[in-house]
Parts: C-alpha cells; sequence; structure tokens
C-alpha cells in the first residue's frame, strides 16, 4: 500500500508539475465549449426548424409553414421527435398519422407556428412543453467525453510507453514493486486527475452558462468515473508491449480520430446510417457521452443508464485482463 | 562464503549467442569485476542474475538458493542506461524508491554516502552526469543491499567525476557489502576489484584477481619508443613487438639486457617508456583483440 500511494502521489506530481499538459488539460476543452457557447447562441432566430413524421409523409397541406424560411427535418420515431422538440430543438412537430401539431408553448417560434396554422382546420394543435436545451447544454457532456478519452488515452498510453522506452519501467522492475501496483497506481493517479480537471472544468462551464442539468451530479460523477476507468484500461492494453512512441502514437490516434466522429461528441447520431450507429456501439466513448446526456438533460436516472455503464465496466474489465496477460517492463 | 554461485548460464537472441554456458562464483563481500569489450555478454549476465533478463538455460543461487522476493528485497540495482521519473526532485525520488522496501535506509544516510545533500530539491531530470550517477547509486542503497549490481557505473563520466564515484564505491567496500561491476575500463577495474571474470563473445576467457592475472600471464615488461626511432628488424632485439601506430612497442623479460641492446644499436631513447602490462595488455594476449573494440 505504501508503495501504491507514492506510486499514486508521484504520478499526480509529474502531472501537475507538467504546465503543457495541465494547461491543455484545462484550457482546450474551455476554449471548445466556450467556442460552442458563442457560435450556436443564435438558434437561427428567423428559421423555423419542423420536424413530420412519419419520414416519408411530408406535409403538403400546410403551406403558411412551406415558404422558404422553415426547414423540414423528417423523423421515424415519434417519441425522438417530441424530445427534440421538448429541448426546443425543433419549433414544431407535425404528426401526419394523427394530423396534429405538436408545440412547444415556451417557445416564441413555437408561438410563430401556432398562429400561422391557426386557421388550418385539417390540423389539431397540442401542446407539448419542456426546458430549452441549447447546442451548449447538449454538446458539454461530448466535450468532457472527449477530454477524459484524450486524458486518459494519452495520458496512460504515452506515458508507459515513454517509460518502457527510457528504462523507467526497467528500473521499476528492479525494485519488489509488482506489475499490478505499478499499473493500478497508474489507472488510480489518472483516474483521479481526469475526473478532477473535468469536474472543475464543469463546475466552471455551469457557473459561467447556467447549464441545463436535470440529472444527479453524483451519478454523472460515477458514469465519468466508470467512463474513464474504460478508456484507461484501453490505454494500458495499448500500451502493454511497444517501446516505440511512434507505433503507440498511431494506434492511440486510431482509437481516438473514430471516436471523436463516431461517438456523438458534436452531433446526434440519431440521423445517421445504421452501419455507423452500430459501429458506435463498440466505442466506450459512445456509451460515456450517451449516460451523461442522459443524466444532465433527461434527468435519466442510474437505471435508465445502467446498459451503458455495463457495456463499460465489460470493457474495462476486458481490457485490463488482456493488458495484465500482455505487460512487459522492458523490451 | 559465496553469495552467488551461477552455473552453466546461457542466453540466445536468434542467431546471437550472448552468453555461452557460463559457470563462476562471487565470495560474499568483495568487489567482483565482469570485464569486457562492448557486446561480450557482460551486461546480458549481469541482468539474467539480477533477474531482469530470463536465461535460455542454467542455474543462478544467491546464498546457497535460488532467487527469490528476499533476493529482490536485498540487491541493489544500477543499470548502465536508465531515465528517472520526470518532474520528481532527488528528494522525492529517492523517497519514493524508499517506498518499495520495508526497512529502507535514512534518506539522510544515502544522501550523505552519496554527496546529494547539496541536491535533493533539485529535479532529478537536471542533474550533471556525476550528480545522476550519484544520484542512481543512492537508489542502489537504499534498501541497504547485500549485493550491489552496478553496470558500466562510470562510462560516459568525465575523469574527476569518474575517480569521485570510485571513491563512493570504496566507502561501500569498507561497509563489507558484495559489488558486482561491469566495466570495459581496464583502470576501474584494478583500482576496485578483488577479482574478475574476463568474458569475451559470450565466453570466460579467465579469472581471478588482477594481480594473480597478470602474473600468471605476463613475465615480461613493456618498452615503449616512439615509431621513428625505432628502425630494428625484430630478430635484432630477440623480442616481441607490437606496432601500435605512432609508437612500438617491446615486450622483454629483461629490460637491461634490452635497453643495452638499444644503445648500442644507437637507437634514440629519448622518448623511452617502460611500464607493466597492464589488463588491456592481457585482454589482448587472451582474446587477440583489444578491450575497447
Amino acid at each position: 500500500m505504501k508503495s501504491f500511494l507514492h506510486l499514486f502521489f508521484a504520478r499526480n506530481k509529474e502531472f501537475f508539475r507538467d504546465k503543457g499538459s495541465l494547461s491543455w488539460a484545462m484550457i482546450f476543452p474551455t476554449l471548445i465549449i466556450i467556442g460552442c457557447a458563442i457560435a450556436f447562441s443564435d438558434d437561427s432566430e428567423n428559421l423555423l426548424t419542423i420536424g413530420y413524421f412519419p419520414a416519408d409523409a411530408k406535409p403538403a397541406d400546410l403551406p403558411a409553414l412551406d415558404q422558404g424560411y422553415s426547414k423540414w427535418i423528417a423523423y421515424d420515431d415519434l417519441q425522438q421527435a417530441k424530445t427534440r422538440l421538448r429541448h426546443h430543438q425543433l419549433h414544431a412537430l407535425v404528426d401526419q398519422s394523427d394530423k396534429q401539431i405538436w408545440l412547444n408553448p415556451r417557445s416564441s417560434q413555437g408561438q410563430m407556428v401556432s398562429e400561422l396554422t391557426g386557421d388550418n382546420s385539417l390540423y389539431r394543435q397540442l401542446a407539448l412543453s419542456g426546458q430549452r436545451i441549447r447546442y451548449v447544454d447538449w454538446v458539454i457532456p461530448g466535450v468532457l467525453g472527449m477530454n477524459i478519452m484524450f486524458g486518459s488515452l494519452f495520458g496512460v498510453g504515452y506515458v508507459l510507453v515513454r517509460y518502457r522506452k527510457n528504462g523507467v519501467l526497467k528500473r521499476l522492475h528492479a525494485t519488489p514493486v509488482s506489475a499490478l501496483q505499478f499499473l493500478s497506481a497508474q489507472v488510480a493517479s489518472r483516474l483521479f486527475l481526469v475526473v478532477a480537471t473535468n469536474a472543475v472544468i464543469f463546475i466552471g462551464s455551469d457557473m459561467a452558462l447556467n447549464l441545463v442539468f436535470i440529472g444527479s451530479g453524483w451519478e454523472l460523477l460515477l458514469t465519468a468515473i466508470i467512463g474513464a476507468m474504460s478508456m484507461i484500461s484501453l490505454a494500458l492494453l495499448i500500451a502493454s508491449r511497444t517501446d516505440s512512441e511512434e507505433f503507440a502514437g498511431g494506434i492511440l490516434n486510431a482509437t481516438t480520430w473514430p471516436m471523436m466522429f463516431l461517438s456523438g461528441i458534436w452531433f446526434s447520431l440519431d440521423d445517421t446510417p445504421q452501419m455507423m450507429q452500430t459501429m458506435a456501439q463498440f466505442l466506450p466513448l459512445t456509451h460515456l457521452v450517451s449516460a451523461a446526456r442522459d443524466i444532465m438533460i433527461n434527468g435519466a436516472g442510474l437505471m435508465d443508464v445502467a446498459g451503458h455503464l455495463l457495456i463499460m465496466l465489460a470493457m474495462t474489465v476486458f481490457c485490463l485482463l488482456l493488458a495484465a496477460i500482455l505487460f512487459k517492463w522492458h523490451n | 562464503m559465496n553469495i552467488l554461485d551461477v552455473r552453466h548460464l546461457s542466453k540466445h537472441y536468434k542467431q546471437l549467442t550472448a552468453v555461452d554456458d557460463i559457470s563462476f562464483q562471487v565470495k560474499s563481500g568483495i568487489c567482483f569485476g565482469l570485464l569486457g569489450p562492448n557486446g561480450a555478454g557482460k551486461t546480458t549476465t549481469i541482468e539474467m542474475i539480477e533477474g531482469i533478463t530470463e536465461a535460455d538455460s542454467g542455474e543462478i543461487l544467491y546464498k546457497g538458493k535460488a532467487r527469490d522476493k528476499r533476493f529482490r528485497q536485498q540487491a541493489g540495482i544500477q543499470f548502465q542506461q536508465t531515465a528517472l521519473m520526470d518532474y520528481l526532485t532527488v528528494e522525492e525520488t529517492i523517497r519514493l524508491f524508499a517506498s518499495f522496501y520495508p526497512a529502507p535506509l535514512a534518506l539522510e544516510t544515502v544522501s550523505q554516502l552519496c554527496q546529494l545533500d547539496a541536491f535533493l530539491q533539485h529535479p532529478s531530470t537536471r542533474l550533471s552526469g556525476g550528480q545522476r550517477q550519484r544520484l542512481l547509486l543512492a537508489l542502489a542503497l537504499i534498501n541497504n543491499p547485500d549485493i550491489i549490481f552496478l553496470d558500466e557505473p562510470t562510462t560516459g563520466l568525465d575523469p574527476q567525476a569518474r575517480r569521485s564515484f570510485w571513491t563512493l564505491i570504496d566507502s561501500i567496500k569498507q561497509q563489507g557489502k558484495t559489488i558486482m561491476l561491469t566495466t570495459h575500463y581496464m583502470d576501474e577495474a584494478e583500482k576496485l576489484c578483488d577479482e574478475l571474470l574476463i568474458i569475451d563473445r559470450g565466453r570466460i576467457v579467465d579469472q581471478g584477481s588482477p594481480q594473480a592475472l597478470l602474473s600468471r600471464h605476463f613475465t615480461f615488461k613493456r618498452l615503449s619508443l616512439d615509431k621513428d626511432a625505432l628502425r630494428l628488424a625484430p630478430h635484432e632485439l630477440e623480442s616481441d613487438i607490437i606496432d601500435n601506430g605512432d609508437e612500438i612497442s617491446i615486450l622483454t623479460d629483461n629490460v637491461e639486457r634490452t635497453i643495452a641492446t638499444l644503445l648500442k644499436k644507437q637507437v634514440d631513447l629519448s622518448s623511452l617508456t617502460i611500464a607493466r602490462p597492464n589488463l588491456e595488455d592481457l585482454f589482448l594476449k587472451l582474446t587477440g583483440h583489444e578491450l575497447r573494440q
């Protein structure tokens, strides 16, 4: 335990004294969040975004809405479309199957649609209210998830490979320290660092942007911890044998870049091809971001996101076991 | 009493035989030197004993028994090349390594012994070559080991730092600890080692104390002259002659007779030096090539 604690604190000191790494871990995601908050603060006020269901039945009998200032989005899933309307991501939803127009009374554009379609006797108007979700509210779990991914994969993977290459691991192997003690100290240290730095960024963003946060903070923290564990285990697996920083860098990039685009950080996967959605299910970041977003925006509880958490835990166990089998102190 | 007993140790890397069936013993409390040129198998041998590299075959006994956890606790190791964790001070690095052992020496004890008191708060990655080697030695000593492995500890150090390091090794020897040292510096081996194992191409060439080895193999002394001064055929001197480039060495067991011959032949003796053979000569004689090749 004494060795574990000393290794844990030694690694933490390295991180905090490496000003470049620390700055990057804090400033990079903060800049992205600020950029998103500024760039998407004006939700195209002059444009109506209207969803319709089912996807193959675009309304032809609502001429007041079809004047060039409306953007139409097709939905196959009525519940998904209603969630978008609740979050103010749609201004109106036309349900062709029941000839209904769903409106969010708390949205000014919803009021506008109500005025424009009030005289249309073909449709019945219904209210569906919910808290407005800005893009920054929606994207922040993705940005922090991405930061956890980079911090975990490069923070553990790259450091281990460097230690193996320059002989630090070999020197530690010459002591009574076991691989389990060393690796668990690395995992614990990085877990503490990525969760702590992202918690600071999240709290700072919440104070500055008044984020929508409906679910439990503790459940979000637990999700972040499990997500970080899955990423760190993946990093241990990638860095279990090689002493080539170039090779490890290539593998780490090949792992992080697909996650950047396929895990739903920047845009929803709902409208993407099925193949892309299937591929995304194999990526831990998809489950971390989905679970965190569900807790934050939809107020989901642990049971609601249990599937995501279990998949991340299974990935953690699988990667840790494989990393332990493959691990080499030196080549 | 033997602290180490190495039996029929071998190690192969694909087609290369790094260590080829070597056996030797190391007595407790001595400085035991592994002497050989680069690539002779010194580091592979010492790392197999340390437990860092796995042997293909052979047996290594520590204090008469197979090495176990006790060996890791009682061995101090300094590698030829190693790095330390970034951003830690000298003191933090020593304390980190101390945490790995159940009964480490006090920080003050090792820092004083290794002359690190003035650098304790310095980042360990920003030390000079000599300071860095002293820190690595401190890490090897922190567990108060019974046996210390030093793999080419003075390679790359300037002469002053090397001598300072030798003084340190001497003071550790005084404490009765066993030191196993690899080197390709003959002066280092002569100065520090009580017993030498000369290896080349993975095989043992000879073994013994430096003095015993030299007197066993050499009865002659070496006279050296500028090449320009000596313009005689070898048979005129009745001695072995070695051409060292700008200098000629005459190996003779009768210095007076050789000098008389040189005077008689009117050779200019202003560049003459006389020396007894050293380990370099011994190595050359035993292997046919120089130690630092």
